[in-house]
């Protein structure tokens, strides 16, 4: 049974690419076959996320206009077993989605097999972003712990409640997770920036996990290696805490505090 | 799936520049008809207006048909306009009525308002198409608006306990929730960016972020009650405080808003 995941936020820059990329690796290193959709139609970004660029040939319009099938557009992933990628079209316009197009995409990723088919929305509320979540089953609302990132993922949550095929339907709803993503525990503390807690008090949506905020992201954007891979840094270990999560396991929240150096290292600089 | 598409939006420059559509909520005058034979009508007009003969002048009124439903009462609507007309209250549409009724009021080019009446004059981005919703149809979700909604029904205005609404969920930004004809109940928190408005009552039971509006159709005596006040905005019968004129010792409170002596008073709670 396929499930298919939407990462979405309303609000751009917050990092809904990284985390659709670590969130599809992180389910393949667990053995499950992942096809990741880039839906941001006229602004590739995905495929550079994922270090796939280069073999671009085919993209997701592609196969919704029936220029090409799946098998021709779905970008295999070189360092991971049943990891696909299927990339934006960087050319064609936004209004090249349609709801019958997507659907016959997801409905053909079903039938080949795909255990989760991941959608990376792009940012707004528009049309783009409603067609990523409009066929999703659980959904990961990204959001920077300040404010008006959470009232753009608000706002999200509440489309997702109401504008989705399974709101529409009368379906159970969707499942919701929040993703916090740039969280600095430091400045938390000094009150530059929202609480886990103010913010799951106003968003009322189970917690998936907390991503601090890591040079480690940059970098790997750059080198177009999914984050999730730097098992090194807290940022992968944290995404790889979410998947945890997000199938079921129980993990405690980590990098939610800041590092305290002891008086004596502090005093030697140390 | 269009999140907006107001006619408005998409008229094009040459039209702009001869004339402009906007929406506005005004507050129109009711007079509800109990009784179409218009010489017992002319004689108690002019008994009822001679105590104040200047009261009315170029009055917009809608004439409210609803007390006329059950009958098969034939409307002479030409008459009765210049009737009106003569004390000072310029019909410009009819609600309620039986279809027959309906027909013959269009054909004396009388506007048709659906049965409950219309948008809250106090709340300023009516949604057109809840302004607009047939009589018995319990209004759709054509936006964010996601959830138990009142019957617009026009027997309802009257009887306050009628179309009462519940909500469990968070109020989320975007969402507009309004409580025609009712009070408003909502077990969970009012977001920043939505807005909840009532006939009569407002209860929240979680934090009001939000905006409140309770007596929204004129009702000095409606209150707000909420849990916890961190509000954008709160009104009652049209008269309102922002956020900024709000006392911020009440702020993160239990409080509850009314109007005492026309101005618009808010307490703590317990």
């Amino acid at each position: 049974m396929s499930k298919i995941l939407v990462v979405t936020s309303g609000k751009g820059g917050v990092g809904k690419t990284t985390t659709s990329a670590s969130i599809a690796t992180g389910l393949a290193l667990r053995g499950h076959k992942v096809a990741v959709i880039d839906f941001d139609v006229g602004l590739r970004n995905l495929d550079l996320i994922m270090g796939v660029e280069r073999r671009v040939v085919y993209d997701f319009v592609n196969v919704v206009q029936g220029e090409a099938n799946l098998t021709q557009a779905l970008i295999k992933d070189k360092r991971i077993e049943n990891l696909f990628v299927l990339a934006a079209s960087q050319t064609k316009d936004k209004d090249a989605l349609t709801e019958e197009g997507v659907k016959k995409v997801l409905d053909g990723l079903k039938s080949d097999g795909f255990d989760y088919i991941v959608c990376d929305s792009p940012a707004g509320i528009e049309k783009g972003a409603q067609l990523a979540m409009y066929f999703a089953d659980e959904a990961i609302v990204v959001s920077n712990p300040e404010v008006s990132s959470v009232r753009d993922a608000d706002r999200m949550l509440g489309l997702l409640a109401s504008k989705s095929h399974r709101a529409v339907n009368n379906m159970p709803s969707i499942k919701q997770h929040l993703l916090v993503t740039r969280y600095s525990p430091a400045r938390a503390e000094i009150g530059e920036m929202m609480s886990i807690e103010d913010m799951m008090e106003i968003l009322a949506v189970p917690l998936l996990g907390v991503i601090p905020e890591s040079p480690a992201v940059l970098n790997a954007s750059n080198s177009g290696q999914p984050v999730i891979l730097d098992q090194e840094s807290d940022a992968g270990q944290a995404y790889a805490d979410a998947i945890a999560r997000l199938l079921g396991e129980e993990r405690p929240l980590r990098f939610l505090t800041v590092n305290k150096k002891g008086f004596f290292s502090r005093l030697f600089g140390n | 799936m269009n999140a907006s598409s107001h006619s408005v939006d998409d008229t094009d420059t040459a039209a702009k520049s001869s004339f402009l559509l906007k929406r506005r909520a005004h507050n129109l005058m009711i007079f509800e008809l109990h009784n179409p034979n218009i010489v017992q009508l002319a004689l108690r007009l002019k008994d009822h207006m001679s105590q104040a003969p200047n009261l009315f002048k170029n009055t917009p009124t809608v004439l409210d048909l609803a007390p006329l439903e059950d009958g098969f009462k034939v409307i002479d609507f030409p008459a009765l306009t210049s009737l009106l007309d003569n004390h000072g209250l310029t019909i410009v549409g009819i609600s309620g009525g039986t279809d027959a009724q309906r027909i013959a009021a269009a054909r004396a080019r009388l506007a048709l308002f659906s049965s409950a009446g219309h948008a809250p004059p106090t709340e300023p981005q009516a949604n057109p198409a809840q302004a607009e919703a047939p009589a018995a149809t319990p209004e759709v979700s054509p936006n964010e608006k996601p959830i138990e909604v009142a019957p617009a029904c026009a027997s309802n205005i009257a009887d306050d306990t009628a179309s009462n609404i519940v909500l469990r969920q968070t109020v989320r930004a975007g969402q507009q929730v309004y409580a025609r004809g009712g009070d408003l109940i909502v077990e969970a928190s009012v977001n920043e960016g939505s807005e909840v408005i009532a006939d009569g009552d407002i209860h929240i039971y979680g934090t009001l972020r939000g905006r409140a509006l309770a007596g929204a159709r004129g009702r000095k005596d409606a209150r707000i009650w909420c849990h916890n006040l961190d509000a954008e905005l709160v009104s009652i019968n049209g008269i309102y405080r922002t956020r900024d004129s709000i006392e911020p010792d009440l702020i993160g409170k239990a409080a509850v808003i009314e109007i005492q002596q026309e101005k618009l008073i808010i307490r703590p709670l317990g």
